[in-house]
């Protein structure tokens, strides 16, 4: 019984933190991205996408292109075809076009590799950030971007998505000496001109795109938690095993 | 017959004895495995020793692993880990392990130290016992510190920056010792390689040879138990205490069944959330180290948020460090802070019962606050906690005094 107290406590406790925890989170208000990662024909258009738009300047240094290919069932002539832009064979790992220096050079800073970008940031953040550019005329790049204010990416995707400029609503805040000032907060976006894919084919594109990033960033995932359901099977007889054991050999202790 | 036997040159007792002539082998095996006698009457807190040794061993092993495709340089560290996730054999699973076993290694220590809190194990004769296990929870969180470095993300470097950093605020010497540990006046190439040093051989090490210790000071005492009660007080005519059953085979079988629940639940991380939602594996430290680019919020991992929030509610950076330090080394003086006869919660009264119920509470708010970015009322809540934290061990002489006890009986309580 006192056990099954002192867990209801645990419980208790543990509650109070998780609650606390989402109270805490709710600063960040990104759209979920819903990304299937067993999604094998979703993976596939986001490696297309990937290789065509973002590989000539953003590297993933650390992913093999016969990795990517295994996985999502791609034959060595498919890669060689289809994404293979600068590589020659296919152990070899992703090379932005672009050379580093030259990047840095142009933008201000070197485009980031992106083997791990979606365990560093998370899927949503990266389905938001290539939702999020929007017109503005003091920016070098012509665009500024609602997730990451001051980027130095241009909006690489105008010719599938459009350009959008951003809405902001207005709210009078008085202070406490009495003064006013006017806040502005994003509200939303309003596509300016149209490109060649609708808001919601876009969406798909870029959820397409972070699907593959996400997978990028740990291609073992899917294989660890196959094994690990195995695992948990064994180690369960093991436990029904043991238990029965040590009945036995505590048979005689009174 | 025997004399006979020997002249003409035999083998007596066969191989066992001939060992045994040269090492005491079976002696010891009865001393501390087959005749080692621990009360009947244990309950699951105290499978966190045995625990302990479990992740001790996975860590060692995975650790050899890594060591054999890790590569301990400022430019290479981080592509290696990387390397050993996507291109070792099972390089995943062998990291995933000894990164997952880092924090497995904490909960298990802080569980086993929370039990010789609920049942005074480490009062007469164990002070010895608490002292060692202290040194080892020291040991710990160096090699816990020094790991983290290894994988050169922006977590493991901003990380290291602040808490070494702290170490200059010790008047006169402060600098200097700063630039001993870094060997250089930044953290770079050469931290990571020694740290590297003192995380795969030192502290093991140094681990390994105090775990050691701490077993044997226990066997010379032997185990105590939920209630509290020195077995060895009650013995039968054969010498061996009534209520004490064997290490090996009854601890062994019961030890067995907690260590398959125990990699049971550390198989679910390590398979299904080795992140364990950015705890266990920070998300920053994805991203390589990047000595230009601050991240946004730096917090050390979850292990040591208790004691970083104490330093981060102290205003002043000297008395922030003295305050740290003094939070980690405190616990150390329990067997003298705690002043009451009874040892067991079970006999205690309702005052010690609130205090450790506080101080639990006190420690996960601490734990948690450390993980936050430090806003104002954060701070506050931090500085409320460190009060209550202090007041836990410096009232204890005092609390433990007034607190009426419940008698304690002579036997222990077991119910088959």
């Amino acid at each position: 019984m006192d056990k099954l107290k002192a867990l209801a406590r645990l419980v208790v406790v543990a509650a109070i933190f998780a609650a606390a925890q989402s109270q805490a989170s709710t600063g960040a208000k990104l759209e979920k991205a819903h990304i299937d990662p067993g999604n094998i024909s979703s993976l596939q258009r986001g490696a297309a996408n990937f290789m065509n738009y973002c590989s000539g300047c953003h590297s993933a240094q650390y992913v093999r292109f016969n990795t990517i290919g295994k996985y999502l069932g791609l034959s060595e002539e498919d890669l060689v075809d289809n994404l293979m832009f600068n590589a020659e064979k296919t152990f070899e790992t992703i090379q932005a076009s672009m050379p580093a220096k030259d990047a840095e050079r142009w933008y201000g800073t070197a485009p980031p590799d992106m083997s791990l970008m979606a365990r560093a940031k998370g899927a949503d953040y990266i389905y938001n950030f290539l939702k999020g550019f929007y017109l503005d005329p003091d920016s070098p790049t012509g665009v500024d971007n609602t997730i990451l204010e001051g980027t130095s990416m241009p909006h690489v995707l105008w010719e599938l998505q459009g350009y959008q400029k951003a809405l902001y609503s207005e709210h009078v805040e008085t202070h406490a000496d009495g003064s006013t000032t006017t806040a502005h907060e994003f509200e939303k976006f309003e596509l300016v001109t149209t490109g060649t894919l609708d808001i919601e084919e876009y969406g798909d594109f870029v959820r397409d795109t972070v699907n593959f990033l996400a997978y990028i960033a740990e291609p073992v995932r899917a294989e660890r938690r196959k094994l690990g359901t195995w695992v948990l099977i064994y180690l369960f007889f093991c436990l029904i095993i043991a238990r029965m054991l040590k009945k036995q050999i505590w048979k005689d202790v009174k | 017959m025997a004399r006979i036997e020997a002249e003409v040159g035999k083998p007596q007792g066969g191989f066992m004895k001939w060992i045994d002539d040269r090492f005491p082998f079976t002696e010891t095996m009865k001393y501390h495995v087959t005749e080692y006698y621990a009360s009947k009457n244990f309950n699951w807190w105290y499978i966190f020793g045995v625990l302990a040794m479990v992740v001790l061993v996975i860590q060692l092993v995975t650790g050899v692993f890594l060591t054999m495709n890790y590569k301990p340089a400022a430019v290479e560290a981080f592509a290696s880990v990387e390397y050993i996730m996507r291109d070792v054999e099972w390089g995943w699973l062998i990291r995933y392990m000894h990164s997952t076993g880092a924090s497995f290694f904490f909960i298990v220590v802080y569980l086993h130290m929370f039990r010789a809190m609920l049942y005074g194990s480490y009062k007469k004769p164990r002070e010895l016992i608490w002292i060692i296990g202290m040194l080892i929870f020291l040991v710990l969180m160096a090699e816990g510190f020094a790991g983290y470095l290894l994988p050169w993300g922006q977590m493991s470097y901003w990380g290291a920056q602040v808490i070494i950093s702290l170490f200059g605020a010790i008047p006169g010497i402060g600098e200097g010792l700063v630039e001993i540990i870094r060997g250089d006046y930044s953290i770079s190439d050469i931290t990571l390689n020694r740290f590297f040093a003192l995380h795969v051989i030192v502290l093991p090490l140094s681990l390994i040879g105090l775990i050691f210790v701490h077993i044997v000071a226990l066997h010379q005492v032997g185990s105590l138990n939920p209630d509290g009660i020195e077995i060895k007080k009650n013995k039968g005519p054969d010498g061996v205490p009534l209520d004490g059953i064997a290490f090996h085979p009854y601890h062994t079988s019961k030890d067995l069944v907690g260590i398959i629940v125990f990699l049971m639940l550390f198989s679910a991380v390590v398979f299904f959330a080795p992140d364990m939602g950015g705890y266990f594996l920070e998300h920053a430290n994805f991203e390589p180290a990047n000595l230009t680019a601050t991240p946004e919020h730096i917090a050390p991992v979850w292990y040591f948020t208790p004691f970083y929030a104490i330093l981060r509610a102290v205003p002043d950076k000297l008395w922030g460090f003295i305050l740290f330090g003094t939070a980690v080394l405190l616990p150390m003086f329990l067997p003298w802070l705690y002043r009451a006869r009874v040892k067991s919660i079970r006999y205690r009264g309702w005052i010690y019962k609130s205090a450790l119920t506080i101080f639990v509470v006190t420690f996960f708010s601490l734990g948690w606050l450390g993980t936050q970015p430090a806003s104002e009322i954060y701070v506050l809540a931090a500085r409320i906690f460190s009060v209550l934290y202090f007041a836990f061990f410096l009232l204890m002489p005092y609390y433990t005094t007034i607190d009426k006890t419940k008698p304690v009986p002579d036997r222990v309580v077991y119910h088959g």
